[in-house]
């Protein structure tokens, strides 16, 4: 098995059990809370405001982009996770069908692994510092993806040069 | 030996490696057939659920949500409480019909995925199997029982924040988790084993041009969906952001000054910005979906046993239909219905397409078995 296809295949896998166990924990331990803050938080805004005080309500409201803004990357990271992991595997399965050199090929499957690590990492970490380096970490690994993707996209489009036509007519 | 026995010899090697590999009741056979099976019913089910579900529920929330506005502004504390208590009534029943959908066809791509593999588990071939059904078992409950919670509830429950739908879709999740456990620990002990011979599978070197159709125009298609993505974080995200809290705070003000027309203004602006959302998540998440169906399928084209032209037409249907709804989807906010209408036919196309391919496969299953010329 080549470097890259091994890359490919393990780095999948293991961001596949990642992703899973991020979400388990998230689920089990977070999940619940979060989702009661947004609703809990939405509807007092709203009730302060039939109580005629816009202090509370605004105050409210706060609370509630506050916890949305976190329970959104939270989700979008676990799914991130696990579409990306489930795209290299099958990259990884495809591999030997790629028209390039391995060496081309190893480094397409550095980008695409790396990217797939770090775009939704940048995401997690912008719960913690709403700053402009997780943001820049997110834009880099997203980068890193669509990069990798376009030009896996083309040589998969080339024909291999030991390529054999289905025998199924 | 004639020339022609020489040349058949490495073909009918092929054909008695794929037999071994696709025997009746395989591993191979038993999660293609059934993950194939699981999309399409999850995607039949996601047109009917779109529908006929779909907007009307959309419509009830911004109803509830408008109501719950409206009690704000007569100052009416209780009923905002009520209202918000609809919402999340009409939220849990449109999760749970999401939830079906999605892990539907969720399962269905990761049974495809251990089909490929399925030559490198180092388990015996009726572990194997048994771990298939297994699967496939828990990848039918899980769905099924998950549609059922909104309607079964506590009814009967021996627990008192649980019902019985709720309990088999776990029993659902458990059978798949277990029946996954198993084969990474085939794969596993695979790769850990230090005399591992390579895995003869004729199904990875195929490069046919249907193959190579939908492996290309899958990633491709990932790749668009990334870009989109991209777009939309770049551009959309924190406005959408920042436009929910601000919309939110003028409902919210305007009901706390008596404000009436505020308010209006506010509800409408709301359900705008919520269907943008909508429709650009969708757009995001539906082609990339496609776009690994695609490459799912590449893999699998040797077992389509349908005419080679046949083949490529299959697959181009399926890619235009995956480029066809994403793209209309998002074009519904400003061409509405018809766009809506293009969407509902870009999936059909996908389900047709998919289901050619099923049945494809089960032609070939049925000319192996046969001991019929391939």
């Amino acid at each position: 098995m080549s470097d890259a296809r091994r890359l490919l295949l393990a780095g999948g896998i293991v961001l596949a059990v990642w992703g899973m166990g991020y979400g388990l924990w998230y689920a089990v331990f977070a999940e619940h809370q979060a989702l009661e803050a947004i609703g809990s938080s939405l509807a007092a805004g709203f009730r302060g405001a039939a109580g005629r005080n816009p202090v509370l309500a605004g105050r409210a409201l706060q609370q509630y982009q506050q916890a949305k803004y976190v329970y959104d990357r939270h989700v979008d990271v676990h799914g991130h996770w696990i579409g990306l992991a489930m795209v290299l595997i099958v990259l990884g399965i495809g591999l030997d069908r790629l028209a390039f050199s391995e060496r081309i090929k190893t480094l397409l499957s550095i980008g695409a692994v790396l990217g797939s690590v770090l775009f939704p990492l940048g995401v997690l970490l912008q719960t913690l510092n709403h700053g402009n380096g997780p943001r820049a970490l997110a834009v880099f690994g997203s980068a890193l993806v669509v990069l990798a993707l376009a030009v896996l996209a083309l040589g998969f489009a080339r024909k291999p040069s030991n390529s054999k036509e289905s025998r199924h007519k | 030996m004639s020339s022609s026995r020489k040349a058949s010899t490495p073909e009918s090697d092929m054909l008695s490696e794929r037999s071994l590999a696709f025997a009746p009741l395989s591993a191979r056979r038993l999660l293609l057939l059934g993950g194939i099976g699981l999309i399409l019913i999850g995607m039949i089910f996601g047109d009917i659920f779109a529908v006929f579900i779909l907007h009307q529920n959309a419509a009830r929330v911004g109803a509830s949500l408008s109501n719950a506005a409206h009690a704000a502004l007569a100052g009416d504390g209780a009923s905002v409480v009520k209202n918000f208590q609809e919402v999340g009534s009409f939220l849990e029943n449109r999760g749970t019909k999401v939830d079906t959908h999605v892990h539907m066809i969720a399962f269905g791509y990761l049974a495809l995925m251990l089909a490929l593999v399925a030559p490198w588990m180092a388990l015996s071939p009726n572990t194997k199997k048994w771990l298939a059904w297994l699967f496939l078992c828990g990848a039918g409950l899980l769905p099924l029982c998950v549609f059922l919670i909104h309607y079964v509830g506590l009814a009967h429950s021996p627990l008192k924040a649980i019902g019985w739908a709720s309990i088999f879709a776990d029993l659902g999740g458990l059978f798949v988790i277990v029946a996954v456990a198993g084969y990474l620990t085939g794969l596993v002990r695979h790769f850990l084993s230090g005399e591992r011979a390579a895995v003869p599978d004729d199904l990875l070197a195929d490069s046919s041009v249907p193959g190579r159709l939908l492996l290309a125009g899958g990633v491709f298609l990932v790749f668009l969906g990334f870009l989109h993505g991209s777009y939309y974080a770049a551009v959309d995200l924190y406005r959408h952001e920042a436009l929910d809290f601000s919309i939110l705070t003028r409902i919210s003000d305007g009901a706390s000054s008596q404000n009436a027309a505020a308010v209006e203004s506010g509800l409408a602006a709301y359900g705008e910005l919520q269907g943008d959302k909508a429709v650009k998540i969708a757009a995001h998440a539906h082609i990339i979906e496609f776009g690994l169906l695609s490459m799912l399928l590449a893999f699998f084209q040797p077992y389509v046993n349908l005419r080679e032209i046949w083949k490529r037409r299959w697959a181009i249907v399926l890619l235009v239909g995956s480029v066809l709804l994403p793209v209309c989807v998002l074009l519904e906010l400003k061409f509405g219905l018809v766009a809506g209408g293009l969407a509902d036919l870009g999936g059909l196309l996908v389900i047709v397409a998919l289901l050619a391919m099923w049945i494809g496969v089960l032609r070939y299953t049925g000319r192996l078995d046969g001991g019929g010329a391939m």
